[in-house]
């Protein structure tokens, strides 16, 4: 069902954990619908510094923030805001239609965790001031468009 | 192929030895049609003869009450949409229960769509549906009542019998889905009050794409597939010979060795409880603590999700499963567990791990350290684990 680098990022996930005193930290998903990603940001000089995650859910949703860290890492503000699903879901050498929500979430996760972060420093991120994140459609969005 | 901890008899069983060795001469030796004249087909009407008769004498039904299908979903199909059919003059109503298997759940939206009144009962905490509500259900418009044997998830047993005695008061068909108590639990239609009642032999040890669907004497049914005159004019198609016999030999194998395999097989289940229970924390056992399966565990794991513990235990060849097989296709927690009153996110959590004769105390012993190392390095990376760990 899943690709090699899939179970490889699921069974030994990069960068799991918390930062203190991050930056920025983002967390999207919702329990009922089975996933939760928090994603937490060090910024140095508009730049990502480090990065960790915590995940609740399924395979691909632990394999999906794993792979979203290690896109985001050591790459600037502007760059991190260039990752699409898509890039995570490729770098997975892809998903099961069905799971294409995780990776969805992923970038939204990395958002998230910017916008706290353009919030908190005062920094203006391009491309973040009308950026709705709606947890709860994520499944439906993904159904229509697979 | 190293040797696989397979514990997820639920969703379907090996074939044993025995009934292999007396299906394998029904392929290629004795492969006559048994609807043709000639000598050699008469080995497959014997056989098949003999197979309906196993069935029949495993749960006190008379041999012309036994009708062969491809299955249990077909049985349960057949069951609903043809008494449905035959009885749409006197009335539209048919009583379920919320948990029911698929076949039968979807059979009956089938069956709201074309304009027919389905009641779902509720059940309580543990599965079990009340007796009171599904008396105080049954209108003049009730044709027929479906309530499964045994949950498939969470191994609940209902009250078959109670049912049977309500639906017989009530002058009002009764259908059970047996699919999961065929070949674990002892049954008597008779007794019981069974009008009609599905199984599948790949439950039981016997071959997948085989059932049967006992129908009580007396009772008209339409056919759900039309064709031939085969099973009495009730089920056209060439008979699955082979998979008829096996399911023969894998009833009269499960019937004669109930006792022995029962007492095995719930101390085995009531260890396996037990021993998650002590090792990990934050776990909640789904189903009714002694009334369930014999085989059946059923468990939720607060604050990580089931696919990533099923995928985890694959990777120590561990065979279980989340909720039905079924429903792991879909993104949606299972409505059995809804059902229950299971929040969504404690919902996520389930583990199925459904046992059979042949697994051991070494095996459970190995799954529950697995699952206990499993568990902790998921919730390790679990951020509701994070928040109840913060709150505590």
């Amino acid at each position: 069902m899943y690709s090699e680098k899939v179970m490889d990022h699921f069974m030994n996930p990069r960068n799991v954990g918390e930062i203190e005193n991050a930056d920025g930290i983002g967390e999207v998903g919702n329990p009922k619908c089975g996933d939760i990603m928090k994603m937490y940001l060090k910024i140095e000089d508009g730049i990502i510094t480090d990065v960790k995650f915590k995940t609740f859910g399924c395979g691909s949703a632990i394999a999906s923030s794993s792979m979203a860290t290690e896109l985001v890492k050591g790459k600037s503000i502007q760059e991190a805001m260039q990752i699409t699903n898509k890039a995570v879901a490729e770098a997975l050498d892809g998903l099961p239609p069905v799971k294409m929500h995780c990776s969805v979430l992923a970038e939204q996760a990395i958002r998230k965790a910017l916008l706290d972060y353009s919030k908190k420093s005062g920094v203006k991120i391009e491309g973040l001031e009308d950026v709705e994140f709606d947890d709860e459609d994520l499944h439906e969005i993904h159904e229509i468009e697979d | 192929m190293d040797k696989i901890i397979y514990m997820d008899h639920a969703a379907t069983t090996p074939v044993s030895k025995e009934v292999l060795d007396e299906m394998l001469p029904y392929f290629c030796e004795y492969y006559g049609n048994p609807s043709s004249i000639y000598y050699l087909s008469n080995y497959s009407k014997i056989a098949i003869d003999k197979a309906r008769e196993r069935v029949a004498k495993a749960i006190n039904a008379d041999k012309n009450e036994i009708y062969f299908t491809a299955g249990g979903s077909e049985s349960d199909n057949w069951a609903i949409k043809g008494i449905a059919s035959k009885f749409e003059d006197k009335g539209r109503h048919i009583i379920t229960s919320k948990i029911e298997h698929h076949a039968v759940l979807h059979a009956c939206e089938y069956l709201e769509k074309k304009g027919y009144k389905i009641t779902y009962l509720d059940v309580d905490e543990y599965g079990m549906i009340s007796l009171e509500e599904l008396e105080k259900s049954i209108t003049e418009e009730t044709i027929l009542i479906s309530i499964m044997f045994a949950n498939n998830e969470i191994g609940t047993i209902e009250p078959v019998k109670e049912i049977g005695a309500i639906a017989r008061k009530h002058n009002v068909l009764f259908h059970t889905d047996a699919v999961q108590a065929v070949g674990s639990l002892p049954i008597d239609v008779k007794e019981m009050n069974i009008d009609l009642l599905s199984m599948s032999a790949h439950k039981l040890y016997g071959p997948k794409g085989v059932g049967a669907l006992y129908v009580k004497k007396g009772i008209k049914i339409d056919p759900l597939i039309h064709g031939g005159a085969q099973e009495r004019n009730k089920r056209a198609g060439t008979e699955n010979v082979a998979g008829i016999v096996g399911l023969g030999k894998a009833i009269e194998l499960a019937y004669s060795n109930l006792e022995e395999n029962t007492e095995k097989i719930t101390k085995l289940r009531d260890y396996l409880i037990d021993s998650i229970q002590k090792k990990i924390p934050d776990v909640r056992l789904n189903g009714h603590p002694t009334n369930r399966l014999p085989g059946n565990v059923n468990m939720c794991f607060k604050y990580i999700e089931g696919e990533s513990l099923l995928l985890s235990l694959d990777m120590h060849k561990i065979a279980a499963s989340s909720g039905s097989a079924c429903t792991s296709g879909s993104l949606d927690p299972s409505h059995v567990l809804l059902a229950i009153g299971l929040p969504h996110e404690i919902a996520h959590g389930s583990l199925r791990l459904s046992l059979g004769k042949d697994n051991t105390k070494e095996e459970i012993d190995f799954v529950v350290e697995k699952l206990a190392t499993i568990v902790d390095r998921l919730r390790q990376m679990s951020p509701l684990y994070e928040k109840a760990q913060e709150g505590k």
